[in-house]
């Protein structure tokens, strides 16, 4: 036998003792897991002994950082048992490494979550989150959300069915998907800020007649054009539509309320009322010239942006339909393996309480339910919260479609860029979409 | 004094020589054998990452083929092999036969200026080049300084145009590599060959094949085994420049191994098999490549 040989037979033998060992997934499970709700609810912090909390959030940018910092800082005041561990990642980042974070033998006690059945979802099959349902009675959650905020972070137990079933989460921030416009252009324009969407719509041609580009879009990334349809397709369709739709419960993508929606967009970008080269251009890049004065009198897009506000802003205002895309933040969800499940709900309490929310609101963040007593200040804030509370107060709030199902965003950026740029009808694009959401649902 | 020793011819191997390879081994079998041996075991399964997987056998690998999304990945990727291999080396060889025969001042400072964009971080490469091709990049203003603004466009964002343009990135990054290998591979034939060339009356061009490229034989198999290596795990630039689109007009499969793993869809065992399918498509290409460059077997 030639050494070469004994390697390789050496090699075969521990691959054929891999294969016929266990699946991958089946070991490292131990520990116990509260994948129920817990009867027996503490909300009595001090009396919980030493604990260390560790929380792996994202909120890394200025004003989110700061909040987190603050509030972490005033809950070990508070409970000097308590010591909180904090990992704070780009979102991107977290996305990628939370997943072998919960699988590993030390999680997180607290997680921030993305909803949806991507992540959220597969957690709860996988049985790596604790129900919160009892602890959100003992705190009394159900007044400081709106019902359809909550349902954003329901699961049914079995990870299958997104939108309702087990609370698995709580968010701190808002946002919804909104009209900004550029004052300056609008009064050479001899317009008004709307105030309905069919104002805006009727803008659009006279911003184009005279000259300007009517909405800015970059949408090399991909996914910016998912907030423009959502908008377009909350007016045409409406709340309760787009709901059933993307929960999984009615409808089809075919409906020709969603033909129609897709009809308008491909309509905007064929009459240029959208950037020109929309696909070539970068989000971030095309928010700044707008929001510098530079090309577009309006921009669809998300409350987010105001944060990225540049030092030079034009005087920019903020404009939401009643009805529109939107939802709430990356919620603080309870791992399953914590061992002070009692600490970690009463964290994320105080992260989500009135006080949280003034915290909030100072930082510069649209903060998810009404803060104590602190007020927006600096440019867009004041206009944002408006649009917020107005969006909340009559439960306009649409999901993003991405949530439709766990590769929904990939299918639909893909789509719609072929349809921005001319490569696809939006007939086309609706069965293509339609086809994506049925294998889905065949395979649930 | 005579020890008693085996009857072994000198030279052959004798076993103390694992002793020897061992420590080295050992590394390689911890983080290369090991996590290969275990990406093809989860490549069998259809695995989420978290729950228990469930057996798939080749399925994966049939779903890495069959679906068209993925297929046309690997498409691209061929595609940008020309970007990436042949290009740069074809570039690299007509900019060092064309300093062989001219004397250049200021060589280091040239050569240094090619290399550079080995040196610099892709994610960097990305950036710089996202904004190149921009709407209001250069390449535009300059399009349309020169009266072909009906040329001008989002190069990444053109159905057409993404590919080639990420293409041409590659080229820029790989033409370096190919020369500097090259550079040092020519200064090593004998000048003799050259002038000996040129007494028998061989032009530019003659030179080149009958006696640049065969010396430059050992040169291009490094080169092209390098290059076609960054051409097929090609991931960073995908990323940061289009993330695959417009559409799918730039997906790769090293950038769906991601996608598959840590995108939305959770498809490890999926991601994994894709991940076996790059490594033994370079393995045999370069392999390939390699033998019939050099001109073995």
């Amino acid at each position: 036998m030639r050494p070469i040989g004994r390697v390789t037979a050496l090699g075969a033998a521990a691959a054929l003792a891999l294969l016929t060992g266990c699946a991958p997934g089946s070991g490292g499970d131990s520990g116990p897991k509260n994948t129920t709700a817990p009867k027996a609810v503490n909300t009595d912090v001090a009396k919980a002994g030493k604990v260390t909390l560790t929380v792996w959030d994202q909120e890394v940018r200025g004003g989110q950082d700061k909040r987190v910092e603050q509030l972490n800082k005033e809950f070990e005041d508070k409970y000097p048992n308590v010591t909180i561990k904090r990992v704070s990642r780009s979102f991107n980042d977290l996305q990628a490494t939370l997943k072998l974070a919960l699988s590993g033998d030390k999680p997180p006690d607290v997680v921030e979550a993305n909803q949806g059945y991507g992540q959220m979802g597969e957690f709860v099959k996988a049985g790596m989150l604790t129900p919160l349902d009892s602890y959100a009675k003992a705190y009394g959650w159900d007044k400081r959300y709106a019902k359809s905020l909550l349902d954003l972070n329901r699961f049914s137990s079995d990870g299958k069915t997104f939108g309702s079933g087990n609370l698995y989460g709580a968010s701190m921030d808002g946002e919804i998907v909104g009209v900004f416009y550029n004052k300056d252009k609008l009064s050479k324009l001899g317009l008004q800020p709307p105030k309905t969407w069919a104002d805006f719509v009727k803008a659009l041609p006279t911003a184009k007649s005279k000259g300007e580009t009517p909405i800015a879009l970059g949408n090399l990334d991909k996914f910016p054009a998912i907030h423009e349809y959502g908008i377009i397709q909350a007016q045409d369709a409406g709340k309760a539509a787009v709901r059933n739709l993307v929960f999984g419960r009615s409808g089809a993508f075919t409906d020709a309320p969603n033909v129609r929606a897709a009809t308008t967009l491909a309509d905007w970008a064929k009459q240029g009322y959208l950037t020109k080269n929309v696909n070539g251009e970068g989000y971030d890049n095309a928010w700044k010239k707008y929001a510098t004065g530079g090309d577009g009198v309006f921009f669809v897009g998300g409350t987010w942006l105001a944060a990225d506000l540049p030092k030079n802003a034009a005087d920019l205002g903020f404009w939401a339909p009643p009805q529109t895309t939107g939802g709430e933040s990356l919620p603080l969800s309870v791992v399953s393996k914590s061992k002070h499940p009692d600490v970690a709900a009463a964290y994320i309490d105080f992260m989500t309480s009135a006080h949280a929310m003034d915290v909030g609101t100072e930082n510069g963040l649209l903060p998810v339910s009404p803060p104590g007593s602190a007020k927006p200040s600096g440019p867009l804030m004041p206009d944002i919260f408006t649009a917020w509370q107005n969006v909340s107060r009559t439960d306009g709030l649409v999901p993003y479609l991405d949530y439709t199902t766990p590769d929904f965003a990939d299918t639909l950026q893909s789509e719609l860029q072929k349809l921005l740029g001319g490569q696809s009808d939006p007939a086309t694009t609706m069965k293509t979409l339609q086809a994506d959401y049925q294998k889905f649902k065949d395979a649930q | 004094m005579t020890r008693p020793r085996k009857e072994t011819p000198p030279g052959e191997p004798r076993r103390v020589a694992y002793l020897y390879v061992l420590p080295a081994l050992l590394l390689y079998a911890a983080f290369l054998l090991y996590p290969l041996l275990h990406g093809a075991w989860i490549s069998l399964y259809h695995w989420d990452g978290l729950t228990v997987g469930t057996w798939a056998g080749l399925s994966n690998y049939a779903e890495a083929f069959g679906d068209p999304e993925l297929r046309g990945g690997f498409v691209h990727a061929f595609v940008l092999l020309l970007f990436y291999a042949v290009l740069p080396c074809c570039l690299a060889f007509v900019l060092v036969s064309a300093m062989a025969r001219i004397r250049l001042r200021g060589l280091t400072f040239f050569r240094t200026a090619l290399f550079l964009p080995q040196v610099v971080a892709m994610v960097t490469v990305a950036v710089v080049w996202r904004w190149i091709y921009s709407s209001d990049g250069p390449i535009n203003a300059v399009l349309r300084w020169a009266g072909l603004g009906s040329f001008a466009r989002g190069w990444l964002g053109d159905f057409t145009w993404a590919l080639p343009s990420v293409g041409v990135i590659g080229t820029w990054v790989e033409i370096g590599l190919a020369m500097v290998l090259f550079m040092a591979g020519v200064q090593k034939i004998p000048r003799e060959l050259y002038e000996a060339a040129r007494i028998d009356g061989a032009g530019p061009v003659r030179e080149f094949f009958s006696v640049t490229l065969p010396g430059l034989r050992r040169e291009l198999a490094v080169a092209l085994t390098l290059t076609i290596t960054a051409a097929l795990r090609n991931f960073d630039l995908i990323y940061m420049t289009t993330s695959g689109g417009p559409g799918d007009a730039t997906s790769v499969p090293a950038y769906e191994v991601y996608n598959r793993a840590f995108g939305p869809t959770n498809e490890v065992g999926l991601a994994c098999a894709i991940g076996i399918i790059i490594a033994v498509l370079i393995f045999v290409i370069t392999s390939v490549v390699t033998r019939v460059v050099e001109g073995r077997g």
